[in-house]
This record gives C-alpha cells, structure tokens and sequence, in this order.
C-alpha cells in the first residue's frame, strides 16, 4: 500500500512479475495528431462532389403534421430533398434501431417531441441551406403535450429490485428517515459536435453505402444503416474518425445523423456531409435523463440501516432509446454502497412529448447515486451522528451481499477509499486560509461505486471480439473499441505488449472501420479496458503460445517474420463468462457485475452570502479502479468526470419551455471554464480483479457519480440548509436559504439597515 | 476583397467576402484544419489563433480584419515533425485528450506571459472550454513548459 497520500503509483506487487509497460505514462497513440492539428475530425474531411445536408425539424412539442409545402417560387435546383417516403421506397424501415423500434428517422404524420427531424436537404453551397429550409413550410394540428415527466402517466419501461423483508425492516426500524431529491439534465457537451458524411459506392444506388463520422459505436450504426437502407451487412461499411469527446453523446445518437446523411447521399448519388452546428446540437440530441427519486430508510438509533424503499422515475422524452438499461443501472446503485438486508426499488422511465433522453457517463447511476448520498446526509442529520461514521457503519465490505443478492467477493474497497478521501482532503487543507468575512464554508462527502461492464448477462449477449494480427514491426490491434478521447488505443496497446513482452512502440491498432475490425461492442459502461482488454490481453496470450517461447522481443520479431512469410497471422478472440457471475434478468437477482470501482469525494464549497453563488474550492477524489493501466490517462479520466459532476452540481441547467430548450447556446448553457475549477486532488487505489486485466476494473464512469452530493452535502453543513435539487444555481439556494434564522444573519440585510 | 497576411510565417494571399469568418478562411481557403469550430460563438476558444501576437477567436474576426496581420495557427508551431516545447508537455502530461480543444488550448497557452503561477494561468486559459481534462493535466503541462 502506498503512503498516506503518496502520489498514485503502480504498487509492484510481490506475486507479480514487473511489468514493463503496464502502469507507464507512455506518450497517447495518437497524441502527436492531434497535437499538430493533423489529426482529422469528421468536419475536417472533403470529399469530391460533395454536398451539405441540413435537417427539418418540429416546432411544435406533439402534433399532427397536416402539410409539408415547398415554396414552388423558390429555386430548389441543385436540392436535393429527402423525407420518410424515401426510406420505404428504398426498402428499408424507418425506425432508429435500438432497443425498441418506436422512433422513426423522419417524422410521418406527426411529432412527438420539439426539434423532431421530418425533412432532409442538401446542397453543394453549404449557405443555401439554411435559404431552402425556410422556403419549406409545414402545418400541424397540435395536440396537448406531457412535458412535466412527475406528471405523465405512459411507462416506457419499468424495473423491480427486492430483497427480504420490508414490512419487517421497518416494523424492526427505531426511526424513519424520508427525502424526495431531484436532478436536472444535462449535455454531454463534447466539443466536437455531431457530424457524418455518408458516400455512397460510385457503382451504382443500391450498391451500398459508406458512412464516416464522429462515434463511439460503429456497429451500432452499421445495424441501424441496414435495416434503413434496406442493405445486407456487408454492403454498409461504418468507419470512425477522430472523435472530438462523446461521453454518451455519441453512443446512439450518431445512428441517427448517419440514417440522415446516407438517406441524402443516396438519393443525390453524392456524398454529403451533415455536421450539426453548436445550436441545433444542444436542440436536438440526447441529453441526462432528469431524475426524482424519493427514499424511505429505517434505521436503528445506532445508523444500521434496516428498511429501504427507493422510488426512481426518469424523464425518457418521447422514445425508448436506451432509457431502459440507464434505468437499470439506476436501479442497480440506488441504495449507494451500503448493506441493506430489506430492500425494494422500483424504477419507471416515464414518457413526455421532449426530445428524448439517453447516454450520458455514468447511466442513471449518477442520478441515484447522487439522491442515496444526499440522503445520507439528511439521515445523519436526523439521527444527530456524524455522516462519516453513518457510512462506515454501513458500507459494503467484502462478503457483504448488495440489493440484487450478489455476495461481494473480490476488490471492496468503500472503507479505504473513504478513509484515504478524508485523511487527503484534511491534509491538503490543513493550512487553508479561514473564508472571506461573510462567506460561508462547508464540507460535504458522498462515497459511491460504479459496475464496469454491461449489467447481468448483458456482456454474454454482446459476445464481443478483439484481436490481434502479426506485422512486419510487430503486431496491429483489430479492435472495434474507440478511441474518443479516453486513451483506447493507448490503454490496449500497452495491455497487449506487456503480454507479449514486446515495446509499446511495436504495437498499433487497425483504423475503427467494420471493414477491417471485429465487433468488440460498444464503447461505453466502463467496459473497455476491463472487458475489451481482457480479450486482447487473451489474444496476446494466444498469439504468445503460437509463437512458442521466446526469450527478448527480438526473439519475438524472428519467429513472426518466419512466420508471416506462410500468410497472414491473426488471433481473434471472444468474450468469456467468468464462471462465477450469475444473474437472472427475471428476479433481477444476481451479480449485477463481476466488479465495481469504488470512490469518494471530499468537497469543499463556498458560499456567497449576497449573491447565493456556490463555489466548489477543493474537490478530494479517491478512486479505487483496480489496476491504472495508464496512470496519467486514469488521473484525466478522474479529473475530467469529476468536473463533469461539478459542472452538473453547480452550473449546467436546461431550460425547457414548450417542450424546446431555450438554452440552446455555450453563453447559457454554462460549462465549467478553468475560473469555475476547483483543485481536483486524485488519488489512485489500486484493489486488483482478478477478472480484469492486470487487475483492472473499469474508471470511465465512476468517477461522475459522487460530486454532485458532495457539493450538495458541503451547502448544507456551510448553511444548515438542505438543498434536495441539482443544479444548486444561486436561486434554488436563495430558496432554501431565505428562511427566516438565515435572513437574519444575512449581511446584504445587514447592509441595509 | 483580396486579404494577404502572414500565415504561420510565410506570406498567404485570398479572395474571400470581407466578412468571412478567418475561422473559415483558414480552414476553407488555406486548407489548415487544425483550426477547430466548438461554438462559433466566441465562448469555447477551440477556433483561437494567434493574430498579431494575440490569443484571438477566429470564429469570431472577420477576414479583413486579418488584412496584413500574422497569423499563426497550431499547424505552425512544430518544426518539421519536432513537436513544439508547449506541444511536447501538452503530450507528455495527459493535456489532450480528444483534441478537439487541444489546438485552440495550445494557442492560448503560447499567449501566456513567462514562468505563470496558476492565477494567470487560469485566467489566460479562462476562455477555452476543454470538458474532457477537468484542466488540471493543462495547467501541468503549462507549467512545465513555461517554467513554475
């Protein structure tokens, strides 16, 4: 174990080889690209003859659409116009596949939701456009829209967890303790925005179909492609570019911007480009599910808890998206990382007439995480014990058993990150200056955990692929992962050479393209190291075996030119079940996960008496992520999660008004900037898996789960007010803050007196 | 209107509309990409170029605006493969990470004034958006290329 607050460190482990490249800060993959500006983006790229395309969209929150007219004395030559007549006359079907096929790529004859796409154009001269787009004119029958989700009534998908006894736990329980705490949504706010160019194969319409663009799944948008270009497989070929952030953002969406490019391209048998602007970006794609989620503990006086029930409901907007699995990982930590014998979640995403939700880091977690730890807060509160210890009496330890039955084996780690988090935190502060005169201070922690990998059986049915094939100079890695920013192809690369004992400079990875390499699922849920770099690192063992024993990297070299000379070389490898993980998708019981990162965060925020603003100061973050294959990579991921959760603490706010965002724009919705920042201290525990990677675990998401009631919990012990919503803006904390005991000690009344 | 200007040190001339975005003009008319759009309205600094010495929004100074100014973009600052001092620490401490900011960043930070503590630092970066580092691997490579 590394010293109190020592500086993260692979820590050799006296059963473990030394490793040679696991565990290095080696230089990014495609660092120099992108530092020389040579890298190219989806904007960055031209193609001969190709045009721009620009989408129509609703402005009415749910209608009838009872015309469409073009406006016959306007020029529309050199146009090309698409809408849903188009796909059936292609063969294909017009739904955004995903979980369920109820959202369609173009609006037939009515809108559900505002900014809903129903009519496609495109031209060569990029200014024309937004000229055609006012020259089309569509007439709706509105009809009333549900746009407050605690008021609609329509379940898009509910979920159940249970265990033991309820009614016993309360009857057993000394006090009962209630809270109701609500979430905003949030933009994913990648810079890069939303973009595809489709290029359809130069022999011919039904030929097939090239889609480019920024994404996180490519295979997500080869099968949508399919079904709507009515096209086999092989004849769709999606390829990645350099990817400008995704967080989410670029997880289902981009199937249906590249439905939208290729439907264009196919009609004008040119290639066509459709990059959204900042604007329509944060219009029309999906963002944060909002939250309300009410909790009901029984405690005994000495803070064991006895009795949970967890009410969850989720804002889904007008489709299913992937609403259903975020609400399924919602539900899974919505009782935070403690031991609770009596449980029972339920879970709805409810159904309004708003642009639908969908992925964003972290996946429902953050929302039930972030009401479980504001909720410890108030428990501690109302028992009158100190919030650290109500956590520690009931954190997960190994051999605990979670809400979904799974007996806790390996890597537990809630009491040492926890205790790690607040000796950091003190000792970091220890000689912070006492706050301006008038300013309130306050301290608050949240502990939390994070699944890595998809949920239950959900990486059974993926049945992903990776692998490997010998060059000349090494080996190359044939990997659908993407790389978006998070160090993908830095990470793998240095799994697989440390298991080949092989440089990292040998070793390079195929271009993201369905053509070239297999189906490793989608790059998301924490799973790409943990799960994707398990197959490599396997396939790496393969190939080492193949190669026969060899003693230096040189070595190495010989035996795979020998024998490259026979053909191509290639291992793929698949997915396999460790033996141990077991779940019913039925009861809902089970290993929700076959391991979980674990953290917490220490915030210190100030308050502003006058104007109401919080400021997070000081933000402790102690993630326990198993094995940091890349130390530098893990700290970025830490730090950029982290701020993320503040920024949706603090600043970022959709405003919604008619069911349309009026807050479409960088001035208003507010992202952190470096002056809004706090010192983001992290340290690295490392409790290996044995199930990942040189023991690693999944860090992408974790981290995102835990500030928001951090920051929540430091407002309340600097005010003695409980704020229950997030974002905490200066008016919600002048509500709360506005009582009269607070009015009086309050120096803006004082100055008027 | 014909602008001419001085671009990453060598002398450039274009036929643009006044009011072209230089955002555009670099990108469209002289072909460097580096140059990145986040907003197009002055808020993320992903477009920021050096005019004249000056950290600039591209996305924001129209083209003639640019008329005998030197300009110097990201696709300047690496001599033949050999990364800049700020490029190589922005590599080395984990400050870019999808690089959509990243060209944008390293132009403000060249704007720095020498050895900054992190208040000017802060302060001069202020204006690009990055949503991937939390900022901290960004101040650590400023540092280590501009000195503590």
């Amino acid at each position: 174990m590394p010293k109190r607050g020592a500086k993260p460190k692979a820590k050799p482990k006296a059963e473990q080889p030394r490793l040679r490249t696991v565990g290095k800060n080696v230089d990014r993959a495609e660092g120099v690209d992108k530092l020389t500006g040579q890298a190219r983006y989806i904007d960055d790229l031209v193609f001969p003859d190709m045009l721009h395309g620009a989408t129509l969209r609703s402005t009415v929150p749910r209608g009838r659409i009872l015309e469409v007219t073009r406006d016959p004395a306007f020029d529309w030559s050199g146009f090309t116009v698409v809408d849903h007549r188009d796909i059936a006359e292609g063969g294909g079907r017009n739904v955004v596949a995903m979980i369920v096929d109820d959202q369609p790529l173009l609006a037939e004859n009515e809108v559900r939701h505002q900014a809903e796409p129903i009519l496609l154009i495109a031209h060569a001269d990029r200014a024309r456009l937004a000229e055609g787009l006012k020259h089309v004119t569509i007439r709706y029958q509105p009809s009333e829209a549900v746009l407050d989700f605690e008021r609609a009534e329509t379940v898009l998908k509910e979920i159940g967890i249970a265990r033991g006894d309820l009614d016993a736990g309360f009857a057993n329980a000394e006090i009962i303790v209630e809270g109701i705490y609500r979430t905003g949504a949030q933009e994913q706010l990648y810079l890069e925005c939303n973009g595809m160019i489709a290029v359809p194969d130069a022999d011919g319409e039904r030929s097939g179909m090239t889609v480019y663009g920024s994404m996180q799944c490519p295979y997500y948008v080869q099968r949508a492609l399919e079904g709507l270009l009515g096209l086999p497989r092989e004849r769709v070929r999606v390829v990645q570019t350099t990817t400008g952030g995704g967080f989410g953002g670029k997880e289902e969406y981009p199937s249906v911007i590249a439905g939208h490019a290729a439907l264009l391209a196919r009609k004008a048998k040119k290639p066509v480009k459709l990059v959204y602007d900042r604007h329509e970006d944060l219009l029309a794609t999906t963002k944060r599910h909002p939250s309300i989620i009410r909790h009901r503990t029984g405690l005994l006086r000495d803070g064991t808890i006895v009795a949970s029930e967890i009410d969850l409901k989720l804002d889904g907007g007008a489709y299913v998206t992937l609403s259903p699995v975020v609400l399924s990982r919602a539900c899974i930590h919505a009782t935070g990382p403690y031991r609770c014998p009596n449980v029972r979640v339920r879970g709805r995403v409810m159904q309004t007439h708003t642009p639908p939700a969908g992925a964003f880091r972290g996946f429902g977690a953050p929302q039930s995480q972030f009401a479980a730890e504001a909720h410890m807060d108030r428990i501690a509160e109302a028992l009158k014990i100190d919030p650290v210890e109500l956590r520690r009496k009931n954190l997960l330890r190994t051999g605990d058993v979670t809400a979904t039955g799974q007996t806790l084996k390996d890597s537990v780690t809630a009491e040492e990150v926890l205790d790690r988090a607040l000796r950091r935190h003190e000792k970091a502060l220890r000689k912070q200056k006492a706050p301006k005169p008038g300013v309130l201070r306050g301290r608050g922690v949240s502990l939390f955990f994070h699944g890595s990998g998809f949920t239950g059986g959900g990486e059974v049915k993926l049945a992903s692929r990776a692998g490997l094939e010998l060059t000349k100079k090494g080996v190359r890695l044939l990997v659908g992962s993407t790389e978006i920013g998070q160090g993908t192809r830095t990470m793998h690369a240095q799994i697989v050479a440390e298991t080949l004992a092989i440089p990292y400079a040998w070793v390079e990875t195929a271009d993201p393209d369905t053509r070239r390499v297999p189906d490793s699922g989608p790059t998301v849920a924490s799973r790409t190291c943990m799960v994707v770099g398990g197959i490599l690192a396997r396939a790496a063992e393969k190939l080492r075996a193949e190669l026969g024993d060899y003693d230096s990297p040189e070595r190495f070299r010989e035996r795979a030119r020998v024998r490259l000379k026979s053909g191509p070389v290639k291992v793929i490898e698949e997915y396999r079940r460790p033996t141990d993980v077991v779940w019913s998708d039925e009861t809902y019981q089970g290993d929700a996960y076959g391991a979980y990162a674990w953290g917490c965060n220490v915030a210190e925020v100030e308050i502003d008496p006058v104007t109401y603003q919080a400021r997070c100061t000081h933000l402790t973050a102690v993630i326990d992520i198993g094995k940091a294959i890349h130390p530098i990579l893990v700290e970025g991921q830490i730090e950029g999660g982290s701020l993320q959760g503040i920024g949706w603490a603090l600043y970022e706010e959709v405003v919604m008004r008619d069911g349309k965002m009026q807050n479409a724009q960088l001035t208003n919705y507010i992202i952190p900037t470096t002056l809004d920042t706090p010192r983001i201290d992290v340290e690295i525990v490392e409790n290996p898996y044995p199930g990942g990677p040189f023991g690693a675990k999944g860090v992408g998401e974790c981290p995102i789960d835990g500030p928001a009631a951090a920051v929540v919990n430091a407002i309340f012990a600097a005010t003695g007010r409980r704020l229950d919503e997030i974002p905490a803006t200066p008016e919600r904390i002048m509500k709360v803050m506005a009582g009269p005991e607070v009015m009086e000690r309050r120096p803006a009344k004082v100055s008027v007196q | 209107m014909k602008v001419s200007f001085s671009l990453n040190g060598k002398p450039r001339k274009v036929k643009v509309a006044p009011m072209k975005r230089l955002l555009d003009t670099l990108r469209e008319e002289c072909g460097l990409t580096g140059t990145k759009e986040g907003c197009g309205e002055g808020e993320c600094g992903a477009c920021t170029v050096l005019l004249d010495g000056e950290a600039v929004n591209s996305c924001l100074v129209p083209s003639c605006q640019a008329d005998g100014a030197k300009i110097t973009t990201v696709e300047g600052l690496a001599s033949s493969k050999k990364l800049s001092k700020i490029q190589r620490a922005f590599l080395a401490c984990g400050a870019a990470q999808c690089g959509i900011c990243t060209p944008g960043m390293v132009m403000a930070a060249c704007a720095l004034p020498k050895r900054p503590s992190l208040d000017p630092i802060r302060e001069g970066l202020a204006g690009n958006l990055c949503r991937c580092t939390g900022y901290m691997k960004i101040y650590d490579a400023v540092e280590e290329a501009l000195g503590k």
